[in-house]
């Protein structure tokens, strides 16, 4: 895949982030439908999909160089966003060989793997890293390897050890996260770092989910998406730092809201590891701003009535009723009512 | 996949060891610690599918499996025994693991027969590998020590047993430090009074695994209806209702064929299935509201499936 990387941008300060043209096509966009309700929306992560989003098993795209320096930013202040508990040590390994060969393979310009054996080379030219080590040998890279790798690919992971028919948060690498916490939930099993979702619990939802995955199969790895509004294209917005970005919510006013407002989203990545038997959860978040978002039209009318008839719960759950009619007034002028295509693609292919 | 069989070497009269290598110069996915491979087998008529456990861990270069003919073969491992040959290339799926060791426990106990050995050839790397503490008996007829003795590191927590009567289970079981697993593989006879011994002595379900060895068996044959397909089919006694299902050009779910995993689970409408599987609660068999197709018949002449 042929991909051009911007210079480092900065995802906190001076928000100096932005998306290309190219990168608004290509934007995961989460809405299908006019209306938005939860439901099981899980598909195989099969190569292709609506954008070019989800032309690779893990997703590189123009924000490459910033993500990672956000990354080892917040890692400075909160070495805690990465950890990983001892028994894993063995999907550590399986995270790497994973990540490094299928960024080998999507992306040969930008990434190389060489392999004699257990004696491995890699090459992250973006990054200016060539290293070589030995597959398996912990002291043979600078840091563990679950660290090593997930500091040079964008977006959060955490890997579920499968015991006694549950999942367990047993590790993880979370620096961009909506609001969660991995030094909270680490260790948890699946329904207690799920308990604070809403309505769901009592559906059963949990409990279908949890078996789906229990049977999760090596090779056929599923996605998903989900979405929430962030003020500004912020990545950590954490619960440790929440004094830094929770009172963003209170500055935006009718006249900056395009500006500021971001839709984020996650396309979700689940893939069965093959020596661990533990699942690696990809959670790779798009930021893209409302002003952005309304060059595709398709989007800002779609967003338009999604926001408009959104269930009063979820509004709350999302924590946007500060902002909602804001961003509705926004929007509503792009929207001429006209009926439009199911499905997520952009129908245009230039802006 | 494409597996070429780059070796078989014999261990005894009835047990092989095959060395699988990809086509191409390529790698094998990883297998892992317990995890199996279906090798698809042809047939004069048909295809078989069998399950075979990985014993070569997580070496992508090759897989190795062991294959012992099994008395009355209903085509599978006789075929590997008797017409297989290095060269030939075999459709293989990729690993699958219903049988992983719990990395978070400190102790393992491992516990197998005959040919159920073969998981733990796997285990037993990396339990060394990571300093966990394990003890392994084996128990197989007095005439088969010689196969297996050379296939078992020479470790003082390694025994072999020439009977099952010389493993006194209650008290093996009872002497176990708590924060033991047990992994249990073998003969269902084996692995039914292993897993009874411990319930009895109080050990919890969620430290006891146990992998399905040995599959389907076959049976009578019984019809299926297909509520939803709109096609009746008669299962034969040498065939599973999911391989019955898969020859009519349907596409169930599916996963394990061992009755192990719960993929293959459908509703049924009428009639009584005969269960043979390691998945549903006791509560749940006797409802007699599903069937796990890959290893469970049918106690009447017809079953009618949610289908």
């Amino acid at each position: 895949m042929n991909i051009s990387l911007k210079p480092a941008e900065t995802f906190r300060g001076d928000f100096s982030a932005r998306n290309s043209d190219a990168a608004i096509l290509r934007f995961p966009f989460p809405f299908p439908e006019d209306v938005y309700m939860y439901g099981v929306n899980i598909e195989p992560h099969v190569r292709g999909g609506p954008t070019a989003a989800y032309d690779a098993v893990f997703d590189i795209d123009e924000h490459y160089l910033g993500e990672c320096e956000d990354r080892a930013l917040t890692l400075i202040d909160d070495p805690a966003r990465c950890q990983v508990l001892p028994h894993m040590i063995e999907a550590e390994w399986d995270t790497l060989e994973l990540l490094m060969e299928s960024l080998a393979t999507d992306y040969p310009d930008l990434f190389n793997l060489t392999k004699n054996r257990t004696a491995w080379r890699w090459q992250n030219r973006p990054l200016g890293i060539d290293h070589s080590f030995i597959f398996g040998a912990a002291q043979s890279l600078p840091c563990p390897p679950f660290e090593y790798i997930t500091r040079q690919v964008q977006g959060d992971f955490t890997l579920q050890d499968q015991r006694d028919n549950n999942l367990y948060m047993d590790g993880g690498m979370v620096t961009s996260q909506a609001d969660w916490s991995l030094n909270f939930d680490l260790g948890m099993s699946f329904h207690e770092w799920h308990g604070p979702v809403p309505v769901a619990h009592e559906l059963g939802v949990f409990d279908r989910a949890l078996a789906y995955l229990l049977r999760l199969q090596y090779g056929k790895p599923v996605r998903r998406l989900n979405w929430t509004l962030t003020v500004n294209p912020r990545l950590d917005t954490s619960p440790e730092n929440y004094p830094l970005w929770g009172p963003d919510k209170a500055t935006v006013t009718p006249e900056d809201i395009g500006e500021k407002m971001c839709l984020r989203v996650e396309l979700q990545t689940l893939t069965r590891l093959p020596r661990s038997n533990a699942i690696l959860f990809g959670i790779r978040g798009y930021l893209i701003r409302l002003e952005e978002l309304v060059r595709v039209k398709k989007y800002a009318k779609r967003m338009h009535r999604v926001l408009r008839d959104l269930h009063p719960d979820i509004v709350e759950y999302k924590g946007m009723p500060r902002y909602r009619q804001m961003i509705i007034d926004y929007l509503a002028p792009f929207d001429d009512g006209e009926i439009l295509s199911s499905g997520t693609a952009p129908d245009q292919t230039r802006l | 996949m494409k597996a070429r069989i780059e070796n078989i070497e014999p261990l005894s009269a009835t047990i092989k060891r095959f060395t699988l290598a990809p086509e191409a110069a390529k790698l094998f996915p990883a297998g892992a610690a317990g995890a199996f491979i279906l090798l698809e087998i042809p047939g004069p008529s048909r295809v078989w599918k069998n399950a075979y456990s990985l014993i070569s861990g997580g070496r992508r270069e090759t897989y190795e499996i062991i294959v012992r003919r099994v008395a009355h073969s209903r085509g599978g491992s006789a075929w590997l025994h008797d017409h297989a040959a290095p060269g030939q290339l075999l459709e293989i799926s990729e690993p699958a693991n219903l049988f992983p060791i719990a990395r978070a426990a400190q102790n393992h106990l491992l516990l197998s027969a005959g040919i159920g050995i073969t998981p733990f050839l796997s285990y037993l790397p990396v339990l060394q590998a990571h300093n966990l503490g394990f003890e392994l008996h084996h128990c197989c007829k007095q005439d088969e020590q010689e196969i297996f003795r050379p296939l078992l590191p020479n470790l003082p927590n390694v025994t072999l047993h020439g009977s099952r009567n010389s493993l006194d289970l209650t008290a093996l079981l009872s002497a176990q430090k708590l924060n033991t697993h047990l992994y249990v593989c073998g003969p269902e006879a084996f692995m039914d009074g292993v897993i009874a011994a411990a319930k009895k002595i109080g050990w919890p379900d969620a430290k006891i695994h146990e992998e399905s060895f040995g599959g389907a068996t076959g049976g009578a044959p019984f019809r299926v209806n297909l509520a939803r397909s709109g096609v009746a089919l008669e299962v034969a006694s040498d065939q599973t209702l999911l391989e019955a299902l898969e020859s009519a050009g349907l596409q169930p779910p599916r996963m394990c064929r061992g009755g192990a995993c719960g993929v293959c689970e459908l509703p049924v409408l009428e009639g009584v299935p005969d269960h043979h599987d390691h998945f549903l609660t006791a509560a749940a068999r006797a409802a007699g509201k599903s069937i796990m197709t890959c290893v469970s018949r049918a106690k009447t002449p017809e079953l009618v499936l949610d289908f």
